[in-house]
């Protein structure tokens, strides 16, 4: 057999299904920043975890065999490893175990007072990295970086999420609730059509899920390798033809403040295993 | 008029996604050559291996496989190696394992990748020169060799 | 150097079978992928696998491109006396990825 075998599914099903996507969705008037109190417009938060096939979850479940482990363990060998002599490791301030980690990615993003800026976990490693060790800042999606937020990450699995919004982290949270609402691309389409209205349908073999941010950085057996929730949100705004930001852009750590928000309750389940 | 490439470009630039097209993929005949190759005409009896994929893998790109061989992994008896085949993927070739005695249970688990839907085969090689084999089949719902662009 | 995880007991009763897991940190990059531009993604894959045991050979893979990212390997061993487990990956170039564990059998 030698025809171009096309992987599977076919573009022609894709096209419905987005397509059946935009005209089912129609633009609540909700999700509208102001001042008061902010309200969830999703009844039930479920982890991504959920909606992943059986032998998905038990991957993710399993604590040996989950590839994201990898990374754990080697942003365990950084945090003790400076990689220069003169100046000290992650341990050396915050205690060889990283105990001292335990919770704290349950509530990031976290506004930064000394910064006047909103910095999700890779961005206060880096901070610590610049500020602390004197050394140039991680490249996001960089090994290192992806392996220390694992590390951090990690010591807060089975933690509830809960972020703080009020006082001077409200800027940054309504404009990242801002964009949740938003259409946008050629498809026209703002996260909350797939992640809200269209939730358990399947489009182009994927189930999908509310799009919560509770287990990144994430293995993607797409992707074959651990990356950042900024990864995954690159792939969501490019899906519906929009231009992503970079990883790490301020807009996407505004964004990551109102799904973590938003997935208040839910608990911390970095390394996740997504298809 | 729109053909089949038109339709996978525009939907790979729509999505974001790249839908290649697979190199020239092996056929069930690729695979029975290759286990020619591997095996010459010995007679390959069907038992004794048990094979156990899950019977749908949401993404081919890491799919559990175990095979298990009945054999008392004795001196006298055990299986020296147990070799997978798949039908469909751009090789025919998996894995080939190689036990001893001293592997006291001829059970073996991995993740494989896999292109479609397709059947694959574990052979077992015992050390009396004797060949079995078992299989099974999966339908794979994003295959193997879908390709994020960014 | 890769990152290699392994699940193997650290002691075992005599003749008693363990079960043993590796997993290492490789792309296995099949040589049939294109990057964005258009071009091929060169092969780069683990080859083979070995577990010696006292330095006799107790399981070997040999390892294709259809095997997954990040390998991940179990097998069988049955303990029969004290020693060392060494665990081998070799990648297509050579470049040789080596792990021990100490296992101590006793009744
Ligand atoms: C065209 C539909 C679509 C739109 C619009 C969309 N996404 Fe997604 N998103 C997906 C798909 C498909 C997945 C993978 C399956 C899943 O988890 O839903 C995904 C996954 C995610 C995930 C990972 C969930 C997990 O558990 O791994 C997050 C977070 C996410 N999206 C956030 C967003 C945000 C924020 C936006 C708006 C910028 C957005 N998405 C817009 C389709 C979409
Ligand atoms: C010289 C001491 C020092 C070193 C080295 C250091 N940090 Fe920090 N870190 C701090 C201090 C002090 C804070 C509190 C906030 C601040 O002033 O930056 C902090 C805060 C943090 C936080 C946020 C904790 C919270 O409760 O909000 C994280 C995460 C963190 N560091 C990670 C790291 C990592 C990872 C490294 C190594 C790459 C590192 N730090 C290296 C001193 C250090």
């Amino acid at each position: 057999m030698s025809s171009n075998r096309s992987c599977g599914i076919t573009a022609h099903s894709l096209m419905l299904a987005l397509l059946a996507v935009a005209a089912a969705c129609e633009m609540p008037g909700t999700g509208v920043a102001s001042e008061s109190e902010p309200t969830r417009t999703l009844t039930q938060a479920l982890s991504g975890y959920e909606f992943q096939a059986e032998d998905t979850q038990a991957l993710q479940d399993d604590p040996f065999a989950n590839p994201g482990m990898l990374w754990v363990d080697q942003g365990q060998e950084l945090w003790r490893d400076a990689g220069s002599a003169d100046e000290p490791s992650c341990s050396s301030c915050h205690g060889e175990s990283g105990d001292s980690m335990r919770g704290v990615a349950a509530r990031y993003p976290a506004y930064d007072a000394e910064t006047q800026s909103l910095l999700n976990i890779e961005g206060r490693i880096n901070h610590c990295r610049e500020k602390h060790q004197q050394q140039s800042p991680y490249a996001y999606e960089s090994a290192e970086l992806l392996a220390l937020s694992a590390f951090v990450a990690h010591q807060s699995r089975g933690m509830p999420i809960d972020v703080f919004i009020d006082g001077p982290a409200r800027t940054f949270f309504d404009s990242g609730q801002s964009y949740f609402y938003e259409r946008r691309g050629q498809m026209n389409l703002a996260c909350h059509h797939c992640h809200e209205r269209n939730v358990g349908r399947m489009l182009r073999g994927d189930r999908l899920s509310q799009g919560q941010p509770t287990g990144y950085p994430a293995y993607r057996l797409e992707w074959q390798t651990l990356g950042s929730l900024h990864r995954r949100l690159r792939f969501c705004n490019v899906g519906v033809r929009a231009e992503p930001f970079s990883a790490g852009a301020p807009e996407y750590v505004n964004l990551e403040l109102f799904l973590t928000w938003r997935a208040r309750g839910l608990k911390v389940d970095a390394p996740a295993v997504r298809r | 008029m729109i053909t089949r490439r038109d339709w996978l470009t525009g939907a790979a630039a729509i999505t974001g996604y790249s839908l290649l097209p697979m190199p020239l993929s092996a056929t069930p005949a690729d695979m029975q050559k290759a286990m020619r190759q591997a095996f010459g005409d010995s007679p390959i009896s069907t038992g004794r291996v048990a094979l156990t994929l899950p019977a749908l893998a949401e993404n081919g790109n890491s799919v559990r496989l175990s095979v298990a061989v009945d054999s008392p992994m004795t001196e006298k008896d055990h299986v020296e190696f147990i070799q997978l085949f798949a039908e469909a993927n751009p090789l025919p070739d998996i894995a080939r394992f190689e036990l001893v005695a001293l592997s006291g249970r001829a059970e073996i688990e991995t993740r494989i990748r896999l292109a479609a839907e397709q059947r694959v085969v574990a052979v077992a090689g015992m050390n009396d020169g004797s060949l079995w084999s078992g299989s099974a089949s999966i339908v794979v719902t994003i295959a193997a060799c879908l390709e994020g662009l960014i | 150097m890769l990152k290699a995880r392994i699940s193997a007991p650290a002691r075992a009763r005599p003749g008693e079978i363990i079960s043993i897991k590796t997993l290492i940190s490789h792309p296995m990059e099949t040589g049939n992928r294109r990057n964005s531009l258009g071009a091929r993604i060169p092969r780069n894959i683990l080859t083979e696998f070995v577990c010696l045991y006292n330095g006799r050979q107790a399981f070997r893979a040999e390892l294709h491109p259809a095997i997954a990212a990040n390998p991940f390997l179990a097998f069988h061993l049955r303990a029969d006396a004290s020693g060392t487990l060494e665990f081998r990956w070799t990648d297509q170039d050579g470049e040789v990825t080596t792990e021990t564990r100490d296992l101590v059998v006793e009744p």
